[in-house]
Parts: structure tokens; sequence; C-alpha cells
């Protein structure tokens, strides 16, 4: 049976890390802005997955295990700083965070 | 499998792409939700099963559900019932409803007709995966859990509201 082309898998998690990339981009709310992130975190896991697939090695899979840790810390703390934004400037307008201070 | 991957594939940049496109923050996530899930089918066939699970309890369970809750949290206004009324109209499911449609046909398929086709390329076992980060991986395992009891705390002093505030200690 035929196998995937490391090359698709790959341009695969490409295709959806530059997705997320534009995401962050475009959009100005910030949960969005947190989703694209967590897209972008994804799209670096597949790709470790697809390379531990290549070498038939679990160290792919390591590191998506230590990626889906960060990410799980990273999306918490990010979305108690979503709720602190809200709370402060009664918006999810990133914008209108961009002054530094106190 | 192959048709798999590439079906799963198309799946997962179609509602990548709308997450970033729709408008509506619920309506994201349920894209968001589904491309996680065409992702896990790619992890699968890729021979990954334990990274496969991983993705649907951690990132389309737990990660979601805290988007979810936040969500409720910001949506408090008067509002909200007639939100729920929009919400509920058949084109804010219909998309992502249809994409994880085919995702099931996907998983009927490998599980019934084609006898249980092996994953393409090896298969990786959870069991090589477990003694890897029990084995040489033994200090990231540790600092995994100081990174998540460090944002424990983060998260709850970010998230509790000073003494001045309304609903405060």
């Amino acid at each position: 049976m035929a196998t995937v082309p490391v090359e698709h898998a790959l341009m695969l998690a490409g295709i959806l890390f530059a997705l997320g990339v534009l995401g962050v981009m475009v959009r100005r709310n910030v949960v969005f802005t947190l989703m694209c992130i967590e897209i972008m975190l994804n799209a670096s896991g597949l790709a470790f997955v697809v390379a531990g697939w290549r070498w038939g090695q679990a160290d792919g899979q390591v590191m998506f295990f230590f990626i889906l840790t960060m990410a799980a810390s990273e999306v918490s703390v990010g979305l108690a700083l979503v709720l602190q934004l809200y709370r402060h400037f009664r918006t999810l307008d990133v914008d209108a965070a961009d002054k530094m201070r106190g | 499998m192959n048709t798999v991957f590439y079906m799963s594939a198309i799946i997962a940049v179609a509602s990548t792409a709308m997450v970033i496109m729709e408008r509506k923050a619920v309506h994201a996530l349920l894209y968001l939700i589904v491309s996680l899930l065409a992702v896990a089918v790619i992890f699968f066939v890729l021979g990954a099963p334990f990274m496969a699970a991983l993705e649907v309890l951690i990132y389309a369970g737990a990660i979601m559900v805290l988007f979810v809750f936040v969500m409720m949290l910001l949506n408090l206004g008067g509002a909200a019932a007639g939100q729920e009324r929009q919400w509920l109209h058949a084109r804010a499911w219909s998309g992502p409803g249809i994409l994880a449609a085919v995702l099931l046909a996907e998983v009927v398929y490998v599980l019934t007709c084609a006898g249980w086709p092996k994953p393409t390329g090896g298969v990786v076992e959870p069991r090589q995966v477990g003694a890897a980060l029990f084995g040489p991986y033994v200090l990231g395992v540790e600092l995994a859990s100081l990174v998540l009891l460090a944002a424990l705390l983060g998260a709850y002093h970010l998230g509790r509201r000073a003494a001045h505030e309304p609903g405060g200690p």
C-alpha cells in the first residue's frame, strides 16, 4: 500500500501554520488571536508527529506531548489575561491595550 | 488510508480558514474544534494513535471548554437571550456539522469497510512513547509539570478580582 508522501503532510502543517499567522495578523479580537496561536502550536506539533512518523521514532510524539502541555498552560494564562483586559477596557480589541503604563 | 488522509487534510484547512474568517467567536470555536478533530484523524493515519487520543481529549476537549467558559463569562450582558436565539439558526452549526459528519464517515470507514486498514507507514506504539517519556525525557516531564503549576498559579492570580473591584475579596 502506497503511503502518504512526507512532503504532503509537512505541507499541510505549513498551510495550517500560515493560516494561524494570517489570523493573528488580520484579527483584532483578542480571543481570535488566542485561537490562532492554538492553530499555530497545533500545526508545529503536527510537523513533529510527521517527522517522528517518517523516522519511526517516538521522539516526535514526545515533542507533541510537550507542545500540548505548553499550549494548555499558555491558553489558561492567556484567557485569564483576556478576562482582565475585558474588565479594564470593556472591550476585546487588542488595540485598546497598546499603551504601556501602570 | 491515503484518501482518509487527504480528506482530513482538506477538512482541516477548510475549517481553519473558516476560523479566521468567521465573525462570531463561538462559531469560530465550532470550526476550530472540527479542525482539531481532523488533525486527530491525521495523527491516527500517521501511526500516532496515542497522540490522536490526546488531541481529542486535551485540545478539542479541555482547551476548547476553557474557551467556551471564558466566552460565557464575557457574554453576560442583556443581549444574551437574543444572541442565544441567533445561535440556534441552522446557518451557525450546519457548516461545522457537515465537516464533522465527513470525519465521522471516515471513522466509520476505517472501523468497518476495509477490515482494519493499517495506518500508512509504521505505527509508533503508545508503549514506545511512554518509555521515551519516562526514559531519556524524564527531566522534560518534570519541567512540564512545573510549567503547568506555574500556569495554574498565574491563571489564579490573573483571574481573581482585585479587592477594590465589585465581587472581589
